[in-house]
């Protein structure tokens, strides 16, 4: 149970040039909105603050005489707070660009809100595939993966080595259902079954219950569609439950490094699961993490924190560009014709749904001797190009792509 | 033919009975240390929570930091906690009895959140690892029963018994049954009331650390474990009537059970489940099942 802390701003003014008239108030204002102390803290929370100051820091801001400020709030994972924030923010306290917002619900929520007030909102942090589908709007961009790019990654990989029947343990709300049926879509398309589905109320203690109804299914797969602290109970209680000693696999469908690190590598070896980005792939990720892990208490970043990072650069350079950073769909529409460049993410482009296109990859959680140094916990076993990552284009749904 | 009525397997359902009994250990242990600080102080200790959470933390810093396993922490983690409890009684709770409930209330919720947020910003939010110390299970003809489960339930069953006990049927336990009714005459008769109640808190509090301990292999060790059961725990204890041991008990392993077939028959609910029977118990009995009104 938590209070309502609400929306604490710490202002970084990065700037001493004159401001441009061009832009709303004087000043480029982000806001990060993420959970701050719930079960997705650790994912983005804090970690998502600094990586947005970060990317002003390393953007120069200051010495290209722009005046940038970053502020954030708790949206504690409730729709019906993190409009309230939206609203706030975009209204009252002049905040151009909403970044992040994991937790798919509050993520449906603003961006209608973000389209309503026509300003912008850069999605790293949600997963429904939704947002670029039935849902999408000229003001959103979705930025570090989608729930379909993880049905696609992890789901294929495995019905491919042979796991042909599954079964879901579902989180229920929007993200749960949107990557059970994801999901779902992929091991049928490749050939395989889904035997069932039971949804769990979303911060479940105890999973044995649904773990035994998933025994019982005698299905090959346990599918989790779902995340954070819900994910960590559901393996660790798997393993007490002899999940996979009886034959049947799991497979995470959303995991973050900051759940292998809760797991421990003894519990969590052998997962396969599909990610946006990890700190230890090349030299510009270390040397990230390093500093991430210097200023977090020694946490490493998750693909969400990077992301942030990502969207922010970019963001970033579209209103410098423009010279403005008033109208929310202009600027998104110059975010979509500039390709993408930053040092996390390399080259990309974004497609007219609003979907940020880059390559994900595949990891394996490693066995606790082939771990050498702190937070050494992945190997990419392949690279799935941006171009296969996704969902294609025409089958999304989304209003703004003309056939 | 009842199975057949509603329609799952009686295999399964023998298999969530016993996984409801499970939970509903952990809501027992939980529930009898809140009905025991609540019966000898009037004391609604909303920190309760964060204190299950402290006892699994404990678990795991005594393991990492001092490399001592699972066993050992079983009794030193209570007791470092139960220390802590008492602290926090001689420093603050104290000062509040002579007030309404409301004050103590306010002020142990209070004490909740600082906890956890002191937690959360030392340890993260999404948790700790912490392994098994009985890995393997029994394959009974309906489930597979793993070892450590089942040490959980045997523990619980072994604590509840020896609390109801010690209070109900010792002479210590006559002493404070006494204090709480009367605690000037207590106090007349030589027996130094005001330690008496500070060391029942102490043992209040160090139940949930071992309740905390007992959670660390079988659920995620994170800040948040414990303010996610708190709530649970408190319907259980009005259910059970408010100060009411056996209440605690009963009512602890009863609801697990209810909470556990409301998994297979509407997973979506079973959140929601022990607030529907809290809400029809205190309209059909005010007092709770066990509490005698006042």
């Amino acid at each position: 149970m938590r209070l309502n802390t609400l929306a604490v701003s710490t202002a970084v003014l990065l700037a001493a040039g004159s401001a441009h008239a061009q832009y709303t108030n004087g000043t480029i204002k982000i806001g990060v909105m993420n959970d701050q102390s719930g079960l997705y803290a650790d994912v983005s929370g804090p970690g998502g603050t600094w990586a947005a100051k970060k990317a002003v820091e390393d953007y120069g801001a200051a010495k290209k005489g722009l005046k940038v400020e970053v502020v954030f709030a708790d949206h504690q994972n409730k729709p019906d707070v993190g409009s309230n924030i939206a609203r706030q923010w975009y209204d009252v306290d002049g905040v151009d660009v909403i970044v992040d917002v994991p937790t798919s619900s509050v993520a449906l929520a603003i961006t209608q809100i973000a389209k309503e007030k026509n300003k912008v909102f850069l999605g790293s942090g949600p997963a429904s595939s939704d947002l670029t589908g039935k849902a999408c709007n000229a003001n959103f961009i979705h930025w570090t993966y989608d729930t379909w790019a993880l049905a696609n990654g992890t789901g294929k990989a495995i019905v491919q080595t042979g796991g042909k029947s599954w079964y879901f343990l579902t989180a229920d709300y929007a993200f749960g259902h949107a990557l059970e049926k994801d999901t779902g879509d992929v091991v049928k398309k490749n050939g395989g079954t889904v035997v069932g589905a039971v949804r769990h109320p979303l911060s479940t203690n105890d999973f044995s219950s649904f773990l035994l109804q998933a025994q019982s299914s005698k299905a090959q797969i346990v599918g989790l569609a779902n995340a954070g602290g819900d994910t960590i109970n559901s393996i660790k209680q798997a393993a007490e439950f002899g999940i996979v000693e009886g034959g049947q696999k799991l497979a995470g469908m959303l995991m973050f490094i900051t759940d292998v690190h809760a797991l421990g590598l003894k519990t969590a070896q052998g997962l396969n699961f599909t990610t946006a980005w990890y700190w230890d792939m090349n030299d510009a990720n270390r040397a990230f993490a390093k500093e991430f892990a210097a200023a977090n208490g020694g946490k490493h970043p998750t693909m969400v924190q990077a992301g942030i990072y990502s969207s922010v650069i970019h963001y970033l350079k579209a209103v410098e560009a423009m010279k403005s950073d008033a109208d929310g769909a202009k600027v998104v529409a110059k975010m979509k014709s500039m390709p993408t460049e930053d040092k996390l993410f390399g080259k990309g482009t974004i497609r007219e749904d609003g979907r940020h296109m880059h390559d994900m990859y595949l990891v394996e959680v490693k066995k606790p001797a082939e771990s050498k140094k702190p937070w050494d916990y992945v190997t990419v076993k392949k690279t799935i190009p941006a171009a296969e990552a996704f969902r294609p284009l025409k089958d999304g749904g989304c209003e703004l792509v003309k056939s | 033919m009842l199975f057949e009525l509603i329609g799952i397997p009686p295999q399964a359902l023998f298999g969530q009975l016993l996984l409801g009994l499970i939970n509903g250990a952990f809501y027992a242990m939980m529930s009898l240390g809140l009905a025991v600080i609540f019966g000898l102080l009037n004391v609604i200790n909303f920190t309760h929570g964060a204190q299950y959470m402290m006892g699994a933390f404990a678990a795991w810093m005594l393991l990492e930091w001092a490399g001592i396993p699972y066993w050992g922490a079983l009794v030193l983690a209570p007791i470092i906690v139960g220390v802590t409890g008492i602290v926090m009684e001689k420093l603050l709770l104290k000062r509040l009895y002579h007030l309404d409930h409301l004050y103590g209330l306010l002020l142990t919720f209070g004490l909740a959140l600082m906890i956890e947020g002191f937690f959360r910003k030392q340890f993260g939010s999404s948790g700790l690892p912490y392994s098994n110390p009985l890995p393997g299970g029994t394959r009974l003809s309906f489930m597979f029963l793993p070892n450590y489960r089942a040490w959980i339930v045997v523990a619980s069953l072994v604590i509840c018994f020896g609390t109801w006990f010690m209070i109900e049927r010792t002479k210590l336990g006559s002493y404070l049954r006494a204090a709480t009714e009367r605690p000037d005459l207590v106090q007349a008769f030589g027996i130094n009331v005001p330690r008496m109640i500070t060391l029942t808190y102490g043992f209040g509090v160090g139940l949930a650390a071992l309740a905390g301990v007992l959670a660390a292999p079988a659920y995620n060790v994170s800040p948040l474990m414990g303010s996610n059961l708190i709530i649970i725990v408190f319907a259980v204890v009005v259910i059970g009537g408010m100060g009411s041991i056996l209440g605690a008990i009963i009512t602890g392993f009863g609801l697990g059970i209810i909470e556990g077939l409301t998994k297979v028959f509407y997973p979506e609910a079973s959140n929601t489940v022990i607030f529907i029977v809290m809400a029809i118990v205190l309209m059909v009995k005010p007092a709770g099942l066990f509490g005698t009104p006042k």
